[in-house]
């Protein structure tokens, strides 16, 4: 491990007017693998935590149970595929209303904005999946075959027994932790305990289990060899970031300023970085955070914890990386331009900072869309309907000519209710005087009115035929309109259309 | 056509031997990656070629034909209904409707048997069309409406002679077997428009209704009220199978048209004639 620059960075420092070596160069750069080391720290701390209330969020949460009575699925969160229904606790939603999702993803991309802009990449450093299972992975990489050196010894040593073993453990527990991954995601699209025993007993759909294996797959392939390959060239994220990203944003920093010139801890007139590799040592995905803004970098920020305990050792300041924005980086550096290195240009440049400005035209912006996106979503939930009519004219015939002269239309009515509710409804029309509306197969109520049944939770179908008589006035259009009265008497729902007589 | 292959000094690479206006093309070979997954895309081709129906003649060594597949499914889905068949095979037209299962089947069912079967002469939603083709979507019957007429008339047909039980009727040629001279048809015709009131000239009218009486009563009533029995339809109403006008009446006195509809017994399955008839009459049932 003499060079621990990323390989890609390597190409482009040929100058321009070099001499050609008359050997091809090849474009293609082989993964140098990254051997994380051990880290202790807040940072550290707090990823540990997160990375537990997530993956507790992921296999938990299918299990949990919410009650809906007979005949309906009691699992809390279930993507209903064959029903054709999705399931958040006490939301019930059809597939009509499939822009709730639409609606959360949007809300979730710009959170996504609105927290890269003010702390930069965190959801890449500490909630991303992609992050959360390789650090699982890591740890157990870890926990079998020790730390960065025991690694990089048995890497390199000879192929024997312990070698097998080890690295067979590892990838033994990896499957594993891919196949309760993939288990995991066929259960939030099925009942939980039932799939769980069906794949275990060889009971289960094949369609189950290509889900299961494709995502236990690549959760192995991903967070087990991809690792941070995946977030560097397969995602798009770190390419657009230097978008979402201004001076103002918190970003994973080195302190240039106060660090350089690097030397050794009992130098004389050198700065404060004393070319340790420990910010290297730890970072996952191979980069020296010393180099600057890079897109490899996640921000997880575990170099943080590695120079602040080398700091701590050597009786300084910590924070020589840290979360900073490049404007108070600008600020600090401009103050101590002339300063030589020492505990006085310490003070100063960290003097020189300021409070970073979190109110910002792009986040009030951000903040102002997740604001108008969630009372929008919050809108169309309360006024969601749970009783909808719609009504299809026939299109052949137009109109029938009856035999005494009159008219007749006929329609289709289909009532969709989204509640466990059943009660009949009337069916009423509102249309000019004479229109006369039966419906068939439907049953009467005291007045003579029609009674449509509604299925709970389902659609019903009714035909009507709406008779204007001989001799009535018609227009070769006319608007009806199709009401649904509750029992009580309120309109449940209405849906208008037309009636086509000749032309007259 | 390649002229000279050359180094390209900057990058060391070969160039293509393309010169375009002086613009040369760097020879870059594909990624071995590519070429390879390329060359795997050749060789699966090649397995499909074998194991399927590829060139016209060859069968595949699988025997997996498309058209086979569709009729496995198709078989499947007889299959799946085959149990709601048998019941509507059992049950009358009438024993359909009451059942609400049978009778969202029946509908369905019916729609679609009707699209394939019937909507050549009746039209897509049975409006029928004037020339023969009578309406099922309005209140007049010429054999009758109700489910057992329709039942009998879809399974024995009219006038096909297909079926010993068919609806069968013959008007006779007035004028063509000069029964009546075309004054009389004339006066005849005159008679029968002043039954929906339309009358051109009353005193023929008048003449007519004698004639009226004498000729056509018998089957089209005395008011000409019709006759399911007969298949005589209503001249006193406002639909008008061959034309409501009076040259359209006149050629119906002169040289009468009659319709006529195949025998669906031993073509569709007693099921499906149960389907239909249940979906016909959904087409303008008012109860």
């Amino acid at each position: 491990m003499g060079t621990v620059e990323a390989p890609h960075r390597a190409k482009g420092d040929r100058p321009a007017d070099a001499p050609v070596s008359a050997a091809p160069q090849s474009l293609y750069a082989a993964r140098q693998k990254v051997y994380p080391k051990r880290v202790f720290g807040l940072v550290r701390s707090v990823k540990w935590a997160v990375l537990g209330l997530c993956l507790a969020l992921y296999y938990v949460v299918p299990w949990l149970r919410w009650d809906r009575g007979a005949g309906m699925p009691d699992q809390a969160v279930l993507v209903d595929i064959t029903n054709a229904r999705l399931f958040f606790f006490w939301i019930e939603i059809w597939p009509q209303e499939i822009y709730f999702l639409t609606g959360a993803l949007i809300l979730g991309a710009f959170a996504l904005f609105a927290v890269s802009s003010l702390f930069g990449r965190l959801w890449c450093g500490f909630t991303c999946p992609q992050t959360v299972w390789t650090d699982l992975f890591m740890w157990v990489e870890r926990w079998i075959q020790g730390d960065r050196n025991a690694r990089m010894k048995l890497d390199q040593g000879p192929k024997n027994a312990n070698y097998w073993t080890r690295k067979g453990l590892t990838h033994a527990v990896w499957l594993l932790i891919a196949a309760a991954t993939g288990g995991a995601w066929v259960m939030y699209f099925n009942d939980a305990p039932t799939v769980t025993m069906e794949i275990l007993t060889g009971a289960a759909t094949l369609n189950i289990y290509f889900f299961f294996a494709l995502f236990a797959g690549f959760t192995y392939l991903l967070a087990g060899w991809a690792r941070e390959q995946v977030c560097t060239y397969m995602c798009p994220w770190p390419r657009f970031q230097a978008a979402m990203l201004d001076e103002n944003s918190l970003v994973v920093t080195y302190r240039d300023w106060r660090g350089e010139p690097r030397g050794k801890a009992k130098a004389e007139n050198v700065g404060d970085c004393v070319d340790c590799y420990a910010c290297v040592h730890v970072c996952p995905t191979g980069i020296d955070i010393r180099d600057g803004q890079q897109l490899e970098c996640i921000g997880c920020g575990l170099c943080i914890d590695a120079c602040d305990s080398v700091m701590g050792k050597l009786g300084r300041p910590k924070g020589l990386i840290a979360f900073e924005t490049l404007k108070n980086l600008a600020a600090s550096e401009a103050a101590v331009a002339s300063m030589a290195p020492g505990a006085e240009r310490q003070a100063c440049g960290m003097k020189a900072r300021h409070m970073p400005r979190f109110v910002r035209p792009r986040t009030v912006m951000y903040a102002a869309a997740l604001v108008v996106v969630s009372l929008a979503m919050l809108l169309a939930f309360l006024l969601r309907s749970t009783l909808d009519v719609t009504v299809l004219r026939d299109r052949a015939p137009l109109f029938v000519r009856l035999s005494d002269g009159g008219i007749r239309n006929g329609y289709t009515v289909k009532i969709v209710n989204k509640r466990r509710e059943d009660a009949p409804l009337v069916l009423s029309l509102q249309a000019p005087e004479g229109f006369r509306l039966s419906v068939q197969d439907a049953d009467h109520d005291a007045q003579g009115r029609p009674l449509l049944s509604r299925r709970a939770d389902g659609i019903s179908q009714y035909r009507v035929l709406i008779t204007v008589p001989p001799g009535a006035r018609l227009a070769e259009s006319t608007s009806v309109t199709f009401r649904l009265l509750e029992p009580d008497g309120r309109v449940a729902a209405s849906q208008s259309s037309t009636f086509v007589g000749p032309r007259p | 056509m390649p002229t000279k292959i050359e180094k390209d000094t900057l990058s060391g690479q070969d160039t293509t031997g393309h010169e375009w206006d002086g613009l040369k093309e760097l020879n870059t070979p594909l990624p071995k990656w590519w070429l390879w997954t390329f060359y795997a895309t050749i060789v699966w081709g090649l397995v499909f070629v074998i194991i399927y129906p590829s060139v016209p003649g060859w069968r595949g060594t699988s025997g997996w034909i498309a058209r086979e597949a569709i009729v496995e499914e198709v078989r499947a889905a007889q299959e799946r209904n085959a149990p709601m068949m048998a019941r509507l095979r059992e049950a009358t037209p009438a024993q359909i409707l009451e059942n609400d299962e049978m009778r969202a089947f029946a509908l369905a069912g019916g729609r679609v048997a009707f699209a394939n079967n019937c909507a050549a002469c009746h039209g897509a939603g049975g409006q029928g069309a004037t020339g023969g083709y009578p309406s099922l979507a309005d209140d007049d019957w010429i054999w009758g409406g109700s489910l057992e007429e329709i039942q009998h008339t879809i399974r024995h047909g009219i006038r096909a002679n297909e079926s010993d039980d068919q609806r069968q009727s013959q008007m006779p040629r007035f004028g063509a077997d000069n029964l009546l001279t075309a004054a009389q048809i004339n006066d005849v015709a005159e008679h029968v428009l002043s039954l929906t009131n339309r009358a051109t000239d009353q005193a023929a009218a008048g003449r007519g209704a004698a004639l009226y009486a004498e000729q056509c009563a018998s089957c089209h009533g005395e008011r000409g009220e019709g006759n399911r029995e007969f298949g005589a339809p209503r001249l006193n109403d406002q639909i008008w199978l061959y034309g409501a006008s009076k040259p359209e009446v006149v050629a119906m006195i002169r040289n009468p048209r009659a319709g006529v509809m195949p025998s669906w017994q031993g073509r569709l399955d007693a099921a499906t004639i149960n389907m239909l008839t249940v979906y016909v009459q959904s087409l303008g049932r008012t109860n």
